[in-house]
């Protein structure tokens, strides 16, 4: 009973953050039509304002450790502890959530000026074009953040108050079940944000109107409505979902310049067993999905399934694929 | 038939004959000389020997290999009778003139193995088909040393290896162009164990998880091998994706397996990640049979623990080699890769420099650059001064034996660099093995 409650709070965890990430790119798709590859990109960055913040809350100074002579070594104290004390530690202590304000606008930015600066050219080309240069984008964003941060994990630390683990076996009579604080933080931010983004498109006269391009783009237009400005601000949102998910998952996942370019395959997964454009199919397929990546890790399974948790995520695509080629919720 | 018609004909009969027993004698007794002297693979024809080292430039391990290539550099340097020399001041016995290698001036080439068996192997290929390197070395992960020693051994050329930590590189997948100065997986576990009943008693029991991959099994074995011998009892051991990123669903059946210890058979983001998440699910803060859970990272680095950032304090491990050590030859190396880089150099600098010296040190010892001459000259080779104590390559195996540094990730560094407090200098004599242990065979030089 503990190992199934713990591998259900694993697989929600796990299928918050594929759902973030896939909602913002079947988002796209169903606005823009376009296969946006750069979207792991976005992740990535988002993970990255995280370490910049950090960096910035946490510039020292150096005091020079003279036992050694052979090169520069020193330890440091960030300003903010010299100047403030413990005000100042507990800033740079709360890094991460300072971070996820700062990467709303870093990341609306980064959206708008990558839909405006590249993507808006190939929406009238085939997705094998969208691919490839979405594909390239994000390689040269890796890059350049490779170039600044250098190839390795950066640690990025949760508040203190809840870097460490919660009983939350006593809550249902349980005995030892301990959970990160982390991660039940990101499951609950997660959810607000998917819960957001849907009130968002559901109960604002923007939302309407998007989803109303969404269904048809082109009588949209003809009622004299600007509808591409609208999904230039899609594509900003969505950038802003995925980024959030990346500085949100910081803690849990010491960042790197790779990072999404390896949820990003599990997120087109997501989105494909999801349908194509359907918001609620990829929230379901990334919750679906990760559930299952969790349950057939457990060692009772791999007993009798060896490396079946390696294979499961596309053996289920493979399955709702055969049976429902549009996907869970996708329209035809 | 004219005159000339019958004496032509008459003399080619006799000329065949003489001719053929010319050529055949031709033949048989210079063979020997001609295969000394000549045909092997990039026999260096002008006043320069050109080195290959495929180190990865890209990917996960990309800081490793840059720190890779530093050293690379640097050793070039040194054997070209420029800086201060490094290890060439304490390396003994020392054979090499600070004149290049055989007074030909080294020159390099790069390649990119981006940490994947196929890419390794293709620039490789491309470094000794179209550069005409006469070694390869480098690299940071077991799959892809084995699979370039392979490619070396047939291509006829020396590899002299990176950091690879597989038993497999030297063990089963051995061959006899393949040299391994990094120490590896039961060496490791021999390390340890003694240290492991010191600090945290013989009565344990072990969760292992494991990179699924052939380092990763090797050194869960070798680890397991080791902690059952001090009376240790293994709970379980589980795979995991190399690159998995999220553990949890891997950890939290730790949590009530009735482990009281923790074994990361990871390496790289692995486990940074893995070690990292651990400690969020609470394990060092359990209580597990009436003692504090304990987690183990066998094979450490100092460029990872950066990334693990305070996870790694107080957790137990082993390395190769550390900036740290006061020996003269790890002082002379870290003197002259500090004023080069202004930084300290890692385990995996350290056993790429190394490697060159000891490849060039066997060359002029063998007086050839033939790699049958250099294999005979670094089998059996003792030599000292190099930053491990006393160090033998053993010529049944290829596998270098010296001192292992068992460490603990810094409760109080001093510095950026201070990560790793070294816990104990375990003296070669405790990790040596019989080579027939782990199989395999070296074969025959091919050149």
């Amino acid at each position: 009973m503990e190992a199934i409650l713990l591998q259900i709070l694993n697989g929600l965890d796990k299928g918050t953050a594929y759902a973030l990430i896939a909602l913002g790119l079947t988002l796209v798709f169903g606005t823009l039509g376009v296969v946006n590859f750069a979207h792991g990109a976005l992740f990535m960055m988002g993970a990255f304002v995280a370490v910049g913040v950090q960096n910035l809350l946490t510039i020292s100074a150096r005091v020079r450790d003279t036992s050694i002579t052979f090169f520069d070594a020193y330890k440091e104290t960030p300003y903010l502890e010299l100047w403030w004390g413990d005000v100042g530690r507990t800033i740079i202590d709360y890094a991460v959530p300072i971070s996820v304000i700062v990467a709303i606008p870093v990341m609306l930015l980064v959206g708008l000026a990558m839909e405006r600066g590249l993507i808006r050219h190939f929406y009238k080309r085939d997705h094998a074009d969208q691919i490839l240069v979405t594909f390239g984008l994000a390689i040269v964003l890796q890059e350049i953040v490779k170039g600044f941060f250098g190839a390795n994990p950066i640690p990025v630390n949760a508040p203190q108050v809840v870097a460490t683990s919660v009983d939350i076996g006593s809550l249902f009579g349980l005995e030892g079940i301990t959970y990160p604080w982390w991660r039940l933080i990101y499951l609950g931010f997660s959810l607000a944000v998917i819960g957001g983004v849907f009130a968002f498109l559901h109960f604002t006269t923007f939302g309407m109107v998007v989803r109303a391009g969404m269904h048809d783009r082109e009588m949209v237009g003809l009622l004299g409505i600007n509808i591409q400005n609208r999904f230039t601000i899609v594509f900003g949102l969505a950038a802003v979902v995925a980024g959030l998910a990346g500085t949100m998952y910081t803690p849990i996942l010491s960042p790197d310049y790779h990072m999404g370019m390896e949820f990003l395959v599990l997120s087109f997964v997501v989105v494909v067993v999801g349908g194509m454009g359907s918001l609620p199919g990829a929230v379901a397929a990334g919750f679906l999905l990760g559930i299952l990546q969790s349950f057939f890790s457990m060692n009772e399974i791999k007993a009798y399934l060896p490396g079946i948790d390696q294979i499961i995520v596309y053996l289920v695509a493979v399955i709702i694929l055969l049976v429902r080629p549009k996907g869970l919720l996708g329209k035809d | 038939m004219s005159d000339d018609d019958k004496k032509f004909g008459t003399l080619s009969r006799r000329g065949f004959l003489k001719a053929s027993i010319a050529t055949a004698a031709a033949a048989a007794a210079p063979t020997i000389l001609i295969r000394n002297a000549h045909a092997f693979v990039n026999e260096p024809k002008g006043a320069t020997v050109t080195l290959g080292f495929n180190v990865p430039q890209t990917g996960p391990y990309a800081d490793e290999g840059a720190d890779e290539l530093r050293a690379f550099k640097l050793a070039v340097k040194h054997l070209n009778g420029e800086g201060n020399g490094g290890m060439l001041n304490t390396m003994k016995p020392l054979s090499l003139k600070g004149n290049g290698i055989l007074g030909k001036k080294v020159v390099y080439v790069t390649g990119d193995t981006q940490t994947k068996s196929d890419a390794a192997r293709a620039s490789a290929k491309r470094m000794i088909e179209k550069d005409g390197a006469l070694m390869i070395s480098g690299g940071s992960s077991s799959g892809v040393a084995i699979a370039v020693q392979s490619l070396c051994q047939e291509a006829g050329v020396i590899f002299m290896a990176g950091l690879t930590h597989s038993n497999d590189t030297t063990g089963k997948d051995k061959r006899k162009h393949g040299f391994r100065h990094f120490f590896n997986a039961y060496m490791s576990g021999q390390a340890l164990a003694p240290v492991l009943a010191e600090e945290y008693g013989t009565d344990r029991r072990a969760y292992h998880l494991t990179a699924d991959y052939t380092w990763g099994w090797t050194q869960e074995e070798s680890i397991k091998n080791a902690t059952e011998a001090l009376g240790w009892k293994t709970v379980a051991t589980v795979r995991t994706p190399l690159g998995a990123g999220d553990f949890s669903q891997y950890i939290t059946p730790v949590l009530n397996s009735g482990a009281d210890v923790l074994i990361l058979n990871h390496y790289g983001k692995d486990m940074v990640n893995s070690l990292i998440q651990a400690v969020q699910f609470g394990l060092r803060d359990k209580m597990v049979n009436g003692k504090k859970f304990e987690i183990m990272v066998p094979l450490f680095s100092r460029l990872m623990a950066q990334g693990a950032g305070d996870a790694i304090k107080g957790i137990l491990g082993s390395t190769n080699w550390n900036w740290s050590l006061t020996d003269e030859g790890s002082q002379a190396f870290v003197k002259s890769f500090g004023a080069e880089y202004g930084f300290p150099p890692s385990q995996a600098a350290h056993t790429c420099y190394v490697q060159t010296l000891l490849y060039a040190n066997a060359c002029e010892m063998a007086g050839t650059f033939n790699p049958c001459g250099v294999i005979e000259a670094l089998e059996g080779f003792k030599f000292d001064g190099m930053g491990n104590g006393p160090t033998e390559y053993r010529a049944a195996d290829h596998q270098c034996f010296k001192n292992v540094l068992v460490v603990r990730g810094n409760q109080n560094p001093t510095s950026q660099f201070d990560l790793l407090e070294v816990v104990k200098e375990v003296p070669r004599s405790q990790v040596a093995y019989d080579p027939k242990i782990f199989g395999g065979e070296l074969g025959s030089c091919n050149a």
